[in-house]
Parts: C-alpha cells; sequence; structure tokens
C-alpha cells in the first residue's frame, strides 16, 4: 500500500478529535470521498493544514457546525431516478394500502427533498394520512432546511421533469407556491413527518417501519458500518417490510444479503425475510 | 511535441526501473473511438487493472463495459461501489456517480456535485487513484473538451506515478491534453499509436 502521507495522517486525527468531542463519529466513512470534502472545508475555512482545522473545530463549536455542513453530503434532488418512485409507486403502493397506519423511514434524509416526494408519491396513492414519516440526519442544519421545504425555484424544471416520469399524477406546480424567495411546498405533506436527529452510526432503532428508504447514504459508509446499517433495518421493518437504495447501491456483499430478498434489482427495492 | 511514435525500445527505456501496478485512462470528446483503437492493444493475461472513464450523459446505464467486453480477451465491467479490485480486469466508470480508488483497493461511489461539470469526473478517479497506488500508478489523458482531467494527472504527476498526455496534434480534440500539458510535463506526450504500443509494457512480464 502506498505509505500515508502526512494528509492522510491529520484526516484520521480530525474524524478522531471530531468524535471525541462532538460525538459524530465519521470513522468509517469512505476515505477518498470525504478526503476531497475536508479539502473543500480547508479551502473555504481558510486553513492552511488540516491540522489547524482540527485546532480550530476542537476550541470552537460553531467552527464545527461549519465543518459538518462540508463532512456531510447535502446534495440531492427531488424525484432522482424517477424510475425507482415509478416502482415505488407500482410495486411497493399497493402493499402498503393494505395496513391500517404506516411507519415510513427515509434515513439521512439531508434537506429533504426526498421526504417530499415521497410525501407527493403517498399523498397521490391515498396513503399519506395514514403514514407516519421519519425523516432523520445527522446534520441540524440539514433537518431545518428539510422542515422548511423551501426548495430552489430555478430546481423546479427538472424536478417537474422527474416527478412526471416517476408517474406523478397531478401538476407538479399544486404543490408548491413560489415563497421566501423559492419554492414553499405544501405544509399538508410533512404534517406527518418527525424530522430528527439520528445517527445510523451511532444510534439505534427507534420503531417499527413498514418501508425504510434511504438512497445514497450507505455508499460513503465502508463495508463495517454498511453492515451496521442494514441490521438497523433489518431489525425496524415489520415482517415483510420494504427496504429502498440508491441505484448504485446493493446490499449482495454485505453479510446481511441473506436477510433481504430482491423485489426489484433494477431499482434496488427489497424486503425483509425472517425476523 | 513528438509527432512521430518513439519505438518499443524507446518506451521500454523510459519505463525503466518503475513498477506499474494500475492504469487509469480518462478522456472526453473523441475518447470512445481512442479507446476501441486502445484497448485491444491489451493482451491476454495482462496482469493489471485498468480504470477507464470518460465523460458520458448522465443517464443510469452506460452501454460501454457491454461493448468493450465483446472486443476484449479481459473481463469488463462497470465499477461498483466497494468492489474489490481484481488485477486484469478492466472496468468503467459508470454514469451519474464519481468513482473513487479507496486506499484498500476498492472502489467507492459518490453523489457529490460535478466537478468541472462532469460526474464521474477524471480528476476524482486520477486523484483517489494516486493516493492508493502512489509511484504504482500510470496515468494516460486522452482527447477531450474540457479541462477535467488536468489536475487528476498532476496529482498522478506529484505522487510519483507514471503519466502519459495524448499529443494535442493527435487528439480529436486537443483542449484537454493541452490544460494537462499546461500544469505538468508528463512523462511522455505520445500520439494513440504510441500509447498503443506503451500499454502491454505497463505489465512488467509483458516480454
Amino acid at each position: 500500500m502506498n505509505p500515508l502521507s502526512d494528509i492522510d495522517i491529520e484526516l484520521r486525527m480530525l474524524v478522531e478529535a471530531v468524535y471525541l468531542k462532538y460525538n459524530y463519529d465519521f470513522r468509517d466513512y469512505t476515505g477518498a470521498s470525504q478526503k476531497r470534502r475536508v479539502l473543500a472545508a480547508l479551502k473555504a475555512m481558510a486553513c492552511a493544514t488540516v491540522s489547524e482545522l482540527q485546532a480550530r473545530v476542537m476550541h470552537d463549536p460553531a467552527a464545527f457546525t461549519r465543518l459538518l455542513q462540508f463532512l456531510t453530503i447535502p446534495v440531492t434532488e427531488m424525484f432522482r431516478d424517477p424510475e425507482y418512485f415509478l416502482a415505488v409507486r407500482q410495486q411497493v403502493a399497493p402493499v402498503l394500502k393494505t395496513y391500517p397506519s404506516l411507519n415510513v423511514w427515509v434515513a439521512g434524509c439531508s434537506t429533504g427533498e426526498e421526504v417530499y416526494s415521497l410525501a407527493i408519491l403517498l399523498q397521490e396513492e391515498g396513503l399519506l394520512e395514514r403514514t407516519q414519516i421519519y425523516a432523520t440526519d445527522i446534520n441540524p442544519d440539514a433537518l431545518e432546511a428539510a422542515r422548511r421545504g423551501v426548495m430552489p425555484l430555478e430546481r423546479m424544471r427538472l424536478y417537474t421533469e422527474n416527478y412526471q416520469k416517476s408517474g406523478g399524477k397531478r401538476a407538479f406546480s399544486d404543490y408548491y407556491t413560489a415563497a421566501y424567495g423559492g419554492a414553499l411546498f405544501e405544509r399538508s405533506l410533512v404534517e406527518n413527518v418527525t424530522f430528527a436527529d439520528h445517527s445510523l452510526a451511532t444510534d439505534s432503532v427507534f420503531a417499527e417501519t413498514h418501508f425504510i428508504s434511504c438512497r445514497n447514504v450507505m455508499i460513503y459508509f465502508n463495508r463495517r458500518l454498511q453492515n451496521r446499517v442494514l441490521g438497523l433495518f433489518h431489525e425496524s421493518l415489520c415482517h415483510r417490510g420494504f427496504l429502498g437504495l440508491g441505484s448504485k447501491e446493493s446490499i449482495e456483499f454485505s453479510s446481511h444479503a441473506q436477510r433481504f430478498e430482491v423485489m426489484s434489482r433494477r431499482e434496488r427495492l427489497y424486503r425483509k425475510v425472517g425476523t | 511535441m513528438n509527432a512521430a511514435a518513439p519505438s518499443r525500445d524507446e518506451l521500454r527505456a523510459a519505463l525503466a526501473g518503475r513498477r506499474i501496478e494500475a492504469v487509469v485512462i480518462g478522456g472526453s470528446a473523441g475518447s470512445v473511438d481512442a479507446l476501441v483503437e486502445l484497448l485491444p492493444a491489451l493482451p491476454r493475461g495482462y496482469r493489471l487493472p485498468v480504470f477507464c472513464i470518460v465523460h458520458l450523459a448522465a443517464d443510469r446505464e452506460s452501454r460501454l463495459p457491454e461493448i468493450f467486453s465483446a472486443r476484449l480477451p479481459a473481463p469488463v465491467r462497470e465499477a461498483a461501489d466497494k468492489e474489490e479490485i481484481v488485477p486484469g480486469t478492466v472496468y468503467f466508470a459508470g454514469p451519474g456517480y464519481h468513482l473513487s480508488v479507496e486506499r484498500d483497493f476498492t472502489f467507492s461511489l459518490s453523489c457529490e456535485p460535478p466537478v468541472a461539470f462532469a460526474r464521474p469526473a477524471i480528476d476524482v478517479l486520477m486523484a483517489s487513484a494516486a493516493d492508493a497506488y502512489g509511484p504504482g500508478l500510470a496515468g494516460i489523458l486522452l482527447t477531450g473538451a474540457n479541462h477535467d482531467g488536468a489536475e487528476g494527472m498532476a496529482a498522478i504527476h506529484a505522487g510519483g506515478g507514471f503519466t502519459v498526455v495524448q499529443d494535442p496534434e493527435d487528439a480529436q480534440v486537443p483542449t484537454m491534453p493541452l490544460e494537462a500539458l499546461r500544469r505538468f510535463t508528463p512523462n511522455l506526450v505520445l500520439p494513440l499509436a504510441g500509447i498503443q504500443t506503451l500499454l502491454p509494457l505497463f505489465d512488467s512480464e509483458e516480454p
């Protein structure tokens, strides 16, 4: 293996310090992407070295909050991969309709794009009223943005296109109004949403759920943490519960592979087997 | 710039004392054509992993692994998240995600914003592979219409790796090679024919 460079050593010390001081556990995140994001933080926060950044973060909680925005990845879009949402609509929703009440968990919800997408889908399938959605993330600023539900107006064209491809039944513009310099989404969509601080790396299961959507979150985790998270999901899901992942994620290589069955390989939809 | 391709012996001399463990090839406009010429030069039994990355539309599927599978003796596949890198395999970066090589020689994908409008970005793959392989990495930058790749090649160079830039005069679109040459001096500047001769020589067992 190529020997560790100074910056690699500093990075390990930084995530260790962040864990010990703030109890945010990034130790099992994949290295390459984390390194890029810390380098971006260095630039934005005008630090010459990672060690300098570490010193600042150690002694100034506001600096940590700033760093956290780089360490978490708030890049997503509404109805990203419309085929996924179409499959949820066509294959998952009909089964969900057989339950009198539902718990849905959007794990790693970031700034809420997927929460609002799923809420719209559930409403159109007549399920939203009986559904409790848990939208969790480790980044309080992202959660706050998710709660507000104001998306950039310039994204609406793409989101509308995605929505239509996902089997949307109405005009997408029915769901938002222009306000606060953006597109403010219908408050009724998130009436039954609990936005909560929850770490997939350190916290445990908090509810029994029927459907968990966790897309493009686990790609940032190493195998060990991926296994932990899939264990959490298995524990949380009800008998035959559904799990949806990102389009390039898979559970085939995980130690939990046998505990889920593939429902749609292409759309990365799985169902829990066993107890 | 060398217009004519150097001989096999000259290229072998340029590699003297090096032990290449992996090859990364990046390009944009025109680079699929270039790869069609280049990759069949890989002999049967080639032992290095080869990472290929070309800019594509962000559709969900890329047909490149399929296309090259039919043309090459080596196994060809799209690089998957957390997959262990297997020597002798040709990997393509799939559309819509950045591809990185981790220090434990697995792949990882990420949804970070595009770099130079590109996702996957050549810079991201090359810089991460440079971290993992250091002097054991060979980087090749082909034809292309934007500046993605220049920084990644510079990172390979800085990490002691071996760098080859396609001769801009030989490239379908010279922007990408020119941008790399503006930043650093690679080990070799070669026309495609020269890169074709060079590629098998990276595997030191190759006679």
